[in-house]
């Protein structure tokens, strides 16, 4: 609906579309329609010529003499035939108990996110950019920062500019951010589909079992931001129905 | 994306969001691809690695992104859980293709890149309250953009 304004404004407008039943109510002036999931609009990483077609079907619609136009974009994202499966190498202890004072859980947690480090340094400096930093929490600091809330002591905010519910939410994102940065740095692990890489963090790694405990501790939190943090953005829903049936 | 690849919950989801419509269908023409200047609106929440994050308010609108971006400035405050970031997490691209386009420009395939793109957190603009939108075209046109590419995720 941006594009219904601007355009109004007289700029010229193409946008993508992901959900079309969405891209058919609203009828943009040029929509070229992707099958790629939510959060690829572009499809694939690291596929330059793919990206390319994608964006040239994309501005070809400018060209077209009259509108709305909705096209197709003919192409699925690639599946690499390579079969992928992604493992923790160690056992950091993901069934360490998490009752009592959770602190055999919690030097689990530590060891596998300090385990994690030459990968996430490596994929830093080969790509040349992190997409970690949005919460403002030093890396040494991450984790026990996200478990204090699974202990039931919340820290105080280390920001003044967002409320600690948003610190908190920036600091998962961070985390996660840098466990897939690193995975897909190791070897064989350069195709990995967005669903291997969800199944493994939220099935194999301690990190995973943390925030899924991290959820169920802000649901039932009696301030009402860090509950709406728990309820809807912490853990993606499908992971959290999968999770709780 | 493809619906049915999707749980039923979550194609339930999806489906449930109010999407407005409009009574009019605005069409503003230009010149040949090789001759426009380009400029991104992204809604993936991106900005700058040390401005502040997004907020869940109605008075944060939108982040401005330098046309000399480099892929280590730009971070993801979004707040939804359910869409995929790993794709981004290796590659802007996948989000905010700009190499792409600075390519397709120096190919001579598009004429030039804008100056500023634009970052939303999400769709912010209401149909009964789109004035900083429009604030935001008139920046554009001032840039002398003519194509305008909104990328969702």
């Amino acid at each position: 609906m941006l594009s219904h304004f601007i355009e109004e404004e007289g700029v010229p407008t193409a946008g993508i579309s992901l959900v079309r039943p969405h891209t058919e109510i609203i009828k943009p002036p040029r929509a070229l329609w992707v099958p790629f999931e939510l959060g690829r609009p572009l499809g694939p990483p690291d596929d330059p010529e793919f990206q390319k077609r994608v964006l040239l079907a994309l501005l070809k619609l400018l060209e077209a003499p009259q509108g709305p136009v909705l096209e197709d974009f003919p192409e699925d994202e690639p599946e690499s035939d390579e079969v992928t499966v992604l493992a923790c190498p160690v056992d950091f202890g993901r069934d360490a108990d998490m009752s009592d004072n959770g602190d055999e859980f919690l030097a689990a947690f530590r060891r596998e996110v300090t385990a994690m480090r030459p990968w996430y340094d490596m994929a830093v400096n080969k790509r040349q950019r992190t997409t970690v930093g949005v919460s403002g929490i030093g890396l040494e600091d991450l984790g026990d920062f996200i478990y204090a809330f699974v202990k039931g002591e919340p820290p105080e905010n280390p920001r003044n500019d967002i409320p600690l519910a948003s610190t908190l939410k920036f600091a998962v994102e961070d985390l996660k951010a840098y466990y897939i940065e690193g995975i897909t740095m190791q070897p064989g692990q350069a195709n990995a589909s967005s669903k291997i890489l969800q199944d493994w963090f939220w099935d194999k790694t301690v990190c995973g079992k943390v925030l899924l405990a991290l959820r169920k501790v802000c649901e039932a939190s009696p301030d009402e931001m860090l509950r709406m943090m728990g309820t809807f953005f912490l853990v993606p829903g499908e992971v959290a129905r999968a999770k709780t049936e | 994306m493809r619906l049915e690849k999707v749980s039923e919950d979550e194609r339930k989801l999806l489906l449930s969001f109010k999407c407005p419509s409009f009574g009019t269908n605005p069409w503003v023409t230009g010149p040949p691809l090789n001759k426009r200047r380009v400029a991104i609106i992204t809604t993936a929440g991106l900005h700058g690695r040390h401005e502040r994050p997004f907020q869940m308010g109605p008075d944060d609108n939108y982040r401005v992104i330098p046309g000399d971006v480099q892929a280590n400035d730009l971070i993801m405050s979004h707040m939804a859980a359910s869409f995929d970031r790993t794709g981004f997490q290796r590659d802007w691209n996948v989000v905010f293709p700009v190499d792409r386009l600075r390519e397709m420009a120096a190919e001579g395939i598009i004429g030039s890149l804008a100056d500023f793109h634009y970052s939303y957190n999400s769709i912010r603009a209401q149909p009964d309250a789109p004035e900083p939108i429009r604030e935001v075209a008139g920046l554009l046109k001032k840039d002398g953009v003519n194509a305008v590419l909104l990328l969702p995720v």
